[in-house]
């Protein structure tokens, strides 16, 4: 790759990851801008490692107060009221990210991305959102596709001990690597909404239950005009009728979404699972970084992890016709 | 997953983690966030720039500083209410004894090295302390748990020893794991690079030692040059003459390593029948001499004193990164020589290869090359020749942090006694039956391991009057040595002090067994029992006894052959549990060494 090569300071600080991702692929983390809107101990996550990572620059959105929910999980934060109080989440992540890699330019950003001018997101390579309702998230998610420039989509959320990362990289080209060299590899992605709209029926077997249970609790919520996590066990019942009317609709036996995986959930509302947040933010930015330098087969396109099973899963739940 | 039971658990929890470098940095922090209450930490390092990419809780302004104490400062800051007890020291030190260990509930271990992992092992087998080990190199990692009685221990497989090569800190053979895809890839790609290594480690262990360390250090770089052939010169050839100048010296040692060497080797057919020939490579061939002149003028170094001796700069030379041809190889090899002998004289003598001693690094990149030059192998850049001369490991944040996270939920459920529920978990670049994270069950410990199992060892024949025996402790590297000594008669009175003798009044009574406490490791019988005291490095115990002994000496082998075996329920029972209701999902279960191979339970 042309350009200025790296400056012997960066040279040091990133060595030992240079040797895993080759200087090409430095050089172009450098130059990527990312955005990420909504911060909780899974986001965090991933803005320690993309920072740490060396990239150009990293945008955060969460204009929320800071409280005792919000802080859990969150390492960014000072446990001190006399710190946080009266300030942003996006201020105090900002300010401790900042001290992570002085190479990093890290900002925060007033306002709702969901609001944001469609121009605003040109500003961007990488868009991660978290937290809010699975309409703002397809929202989001199409301006990134009306613009002209390729901005890569991610939505994640952990719910307990479980989590769910959703990729939309459009139209992705890269070198893929083969015993015997490399060969030009397309992959073609859905949006959000296009995939979760693919019948069950149709999808692949032995999907993991987790999909199911993500898309009755995201629609629940919806519903509701709840925000993720803001649930409880009383929620049950009504979430228990929604998953019937779903599977029925679907044509799907209820016992691939187990009550138990839902009521786990639910009775953990806002709470995770703590482990859990450096799993799915460790993987996430692992992505990020794949997508951004090209190298490395990206995952396509949605990612599972509980704990319950240990088990971290890929599964490629896309619309055949945009393919 | 919010239970009452698994709070209480982790509150009540005394953790030991063991390095707080890459993992062990997101660990605590991890740790802390989950609840954990008491955390001790030991790490011997102080902090590298190198480091800051990844162990996130280290700043510029830490470099030199203690890891243990700054990643608990870092982590108060956030968390100011959990005890964090650091411990600047080497795990290997005595004071970290089998009472030490005792004292915790579980132990992590965030390492980077073969010997300190083999250590902690031990010594959790000892105190009877469930293990939960991790290893990341790039994208790949994994966490396994190791529990007495119910799982292999860490040293129950043959690890590969890397310790002049460039290997990563997973520790799983590729027998073990063949199917997935990653793990072979490595081992490929370690492979083809191998005889890169061999380089180097030829540029690094016998010509760098030879020319730059201790003299006396038995080397044969050189002890083929007079092979009869060449009788000329008896003499070293590495003693630089009085009449010559350092450049005149330099192209000497470059011809004689590289030429006349390989033009010795060669003279033995035998050895090149199945092997392609190396060329011997002169100076004269590679860089005429107007080009070896010019750069013995270059002084730049002389200007800068602040700056590291570069030979590469001197050449004009500037991007580690790319890779130089034999000509420049030759020049930074010659110039590098020159420097050393030039401007660090003192040193000579007393040098031994420091990855961070920058013209150090440019002579065995360019020793290397040179020398892969004649073999026929692919030359490397200063960057990866540094890398694998100095075993530095490949390392990003994202690994550590989900390897951390996987070494907390196997904790968790250590602390709850949820044994069956424990995992091993690989971490993969690419995903195998589209997992990214594949966890399988833990393997059973091999009846044949030497750390773990109940091993008998076989007393060198015959043990005799003048026989020293050896006995050593593997878990607090403790030697002890015993003479045999036969006397006609015994006296107690004669004997010196301390020596308490068992056994010999009355000949019926069973003899004893030397072993040290609880220790699981191979034992020696003796047909006396020495005092010991754990804190002595070395105990010297002298055993004495009639002639009598000597029969009962036999009959100890056969004694603790019996006091050996000794039921191993636990071990039996975690094996017919393994049977796991997980409905249609099916589960990995890995082929662990032949003798116990388990069926695969996949399709
Ligand atoms: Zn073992």
């Amino acid at each position: 790759m042309d350009g200025e090569e790296l400056t012997a300071q960066e040279t040091a600080l990133y060595d030992r990851q240079i040797r895993v991702w080759g200087v090409d692929a430095q050089k172009r983390l450098s130059k990527a801008q990312i955005l990420v809107s909504g911060l909780n101990g899974t986001s965090v996550e991933f803005c320690k490692n993309i920072v740490l990572a060396g990239v150009g620059s990293l945008t955060l959105m969460d204009d929320r107060l800071v409280t005792e929910d919000a802080l859990q999980a969150n390492f960014l934060i000072p446990r001190d009221e006399t710190v946080y109080s009266g300030r942003s989440l996006s201020e105090l992540c900002c300010e401790s990210l900042r001290d992570f890699n002085p190479m990093v330019r890290v900002l925060a950003e007033k306002g709702d991305l969901a609001q944001c001018e469609m121009e605003f997101l040109d500003k961007f390579d990488v868009v991660v959102v978290t937290g809010c309702s699975l309409k703002t998230k397809i929202e989001i998610n199409e301006k990134c596709r009306e613009r002209a420039k390729r901005i890569a989509f991610y939505a994640i959320e952990c719910r307990d001990s479980c989590g769910e990362i959703f990729v939309d990289l459009q139209n992705y080209t890269y070198a893929q690597k083969k015993s015997d060299g490399t060969a030009e590899c397309h992959l073609s992605y859905s949006s959000l909404e296009d995939a979760i709209l693919i019948p069950w029926r149709n999808l692949p077997r032995k999907v993991s239950k987790l999909y199911f249970a993500m898309r009755v609790i995201e629609k629940f919520e919806l519903s509701e005009g709840r925000n993720p996590g803001e649930l409880s066990n009383f929620d049950l019942p009504a979430v228990l009728k929604l998953r019937k009317e779903l599977c029925d609709a679907q044509s799907l036996n209820e016992s691939h979404v187990p009550e138990t995986l839902l009521e786990r959930i639910l009775v953990a509302g806002p709470m995770l699972y703590p482990p859990v947040c450096p799993i799915l933010g460790g993987i996430l930015g692992q992505e990020v970084i794949k997508a951004i330098s090209g190298k490395g087969d990206p995952l396509k396109n949605f990612f599972y992890f509980d704990a319950a099973d240990g088990k971290g899963v890929i599964e490629d739940i896309s619309n055949p016709s945009s393919i | 997953m919010g239970s009452d039971l698994k709070e209480e658990a982790i509150k009540r929890a005394k953790v030991l983690m063991v390095g707080a470098g890459g993992i062990g940095c997101e660990l605590l922090k991890t740790l802390a966030l989950s609840g954990f209450q008491d955390v001790h930490i030991i790490d011997m390092d102080t902090i590298e720039v190198s480091n800051l990419n990844r162990q996130f809780l280290f700043r510029q302004s830490h470099v030199g500083q203690s890891k243990a104490k700054v990643a608990r400062d870092a982590v108060l800051k956030f968390m100011p209410h959990i005890n964090i007890t650091p411990y600047h020291a080497n795990v290997k030190d005595p004071g970290f004894n089998v009472d030490f260990f005792k004292q915790f509930n579980v132990v992590l271990n965030g390492l980077d090295n073969l010997d300190a992992r083999r250590h902690v092992n031990r010594l959790c087998l000892a105190a009877e302390v469930p293990l939960i080990e991790s290893g990341t190199t790039g994208f790949l990692g994994q966490v396994t748990v190791h529990i007495k009685g119910r799982t292999e221990c860490y040293e129950c497989q043959p690890k590969p020893t890397p310790k002049t090569y460039p290997v990563c800190t997973i520790t799983s053979t590729p027998s073990k794991v063949d199917f997935v895809r990653e793990l072979r890839e490595l081992f490929e790609r370690f492979k083809k690079i191998l005889k890169f290594v061999h380089c180097i480690v030829w540029a690094k262990d016998l010509l760098f030692a030879k020319l730059f360390g201790d003299k006396k250090q038995e080397n044969d770089l050189f002890v083929s040059a007079g092979d009869g052939s060449d009788s000329e010169k008896p003499t070293n050839i590495f003693e630089r003459g009085s009449d010559e100048d350092h450049e005149q010296y330099g192209r000497k040692i470059y011809d004689h390593v590289f030429g006349y060497n390989i033009e010795v080797a060669l003279a033995n057919e035998e050895t090149w029948k199945s092997r392609r020939r190396p060329n011997p490579i002169f100076l004269k061939d590679v860089l005429p001499e107007r080009l070896i002149l010019q750069n013995g003028n270059l002084e730049k170094n002389f200007l800068t004193e602040d700056l590291p001796l570069s030979a590469m700069s001197s050449v004009g030379l500037s991007n580690p990164q790319d890779v130089w041809s034999l000509a420049d190889n030759s020049r930074v090899f010659l110039e590098a020589l020159r420097l050393f002998f030039g401007r660090r004289e003192k040193e000579i003598g007393n040098l031994t290869f420091d990855k961070d001693d920058q013209l150090a690094v440019e002579f065995v990149t360019s020793a290397a090359n040179i020398r892969a030059s004649s073999f026929g192998i692919s030359l490397h850049s200063l960057f990866d020749a540094k890398g694998i001369a100095g075993n530095i490991v490949h390392a990003v944040a994202t690994t550590n942090a989900i390897i951390a996270g996987l070494i907390v939920i196997e904790a968790i459920k250590v602390l709850q006694a949820d044994f069956q529920n424990c995992r091993m978990t690989y971490c993969l670049e690419h995903p195998a039956r589209k997992m990214l994270l594949m966890p399988v069950e833990p393997f059973e410990a091999n009846k044949s391991c030497y750390v773990c199992s109940e091993v008998l060892v076989e007393l060198p024949a015959p043990v005799s009057s003048g026989t020293m025996l050896t006995v050593e402790d593997l878990q607090q590297e403790l030697s002890c040595h015993i003479n045999i000594k036969h006397r006609e008669e015994f006296d107690e009175d004669k004997e010196p002090d301390k020596m308490v003798l068992l056994g010999w009044t009355a000949r019926e009574k069973e003899s004893q067994v030397v072993s040290n406490g609880n220790s699981t490791s191979a034992a020696v019988p003796a047909a006396a029992e020495a005092t010991m005291k754990s804190e002595e490095a070395e105990v010297n115990a002298e055993i004495s006894g009639t002639k009598r002994k000597l029969s009962e000496i036999s009959e100890a082998t056969e004694n603790q052959e019996a006091s050996q075996i000794l039921p191993r329920a636990d071990a039996d029972n975690f094996k017919n549990s393994q049977e796991l209701e997980d409905d249609d999902d099916d589960l990995v279960v890995l082929d662990n060494y032949p003798e116990t191979s388990k069926k695969q339970r996949l399709h």
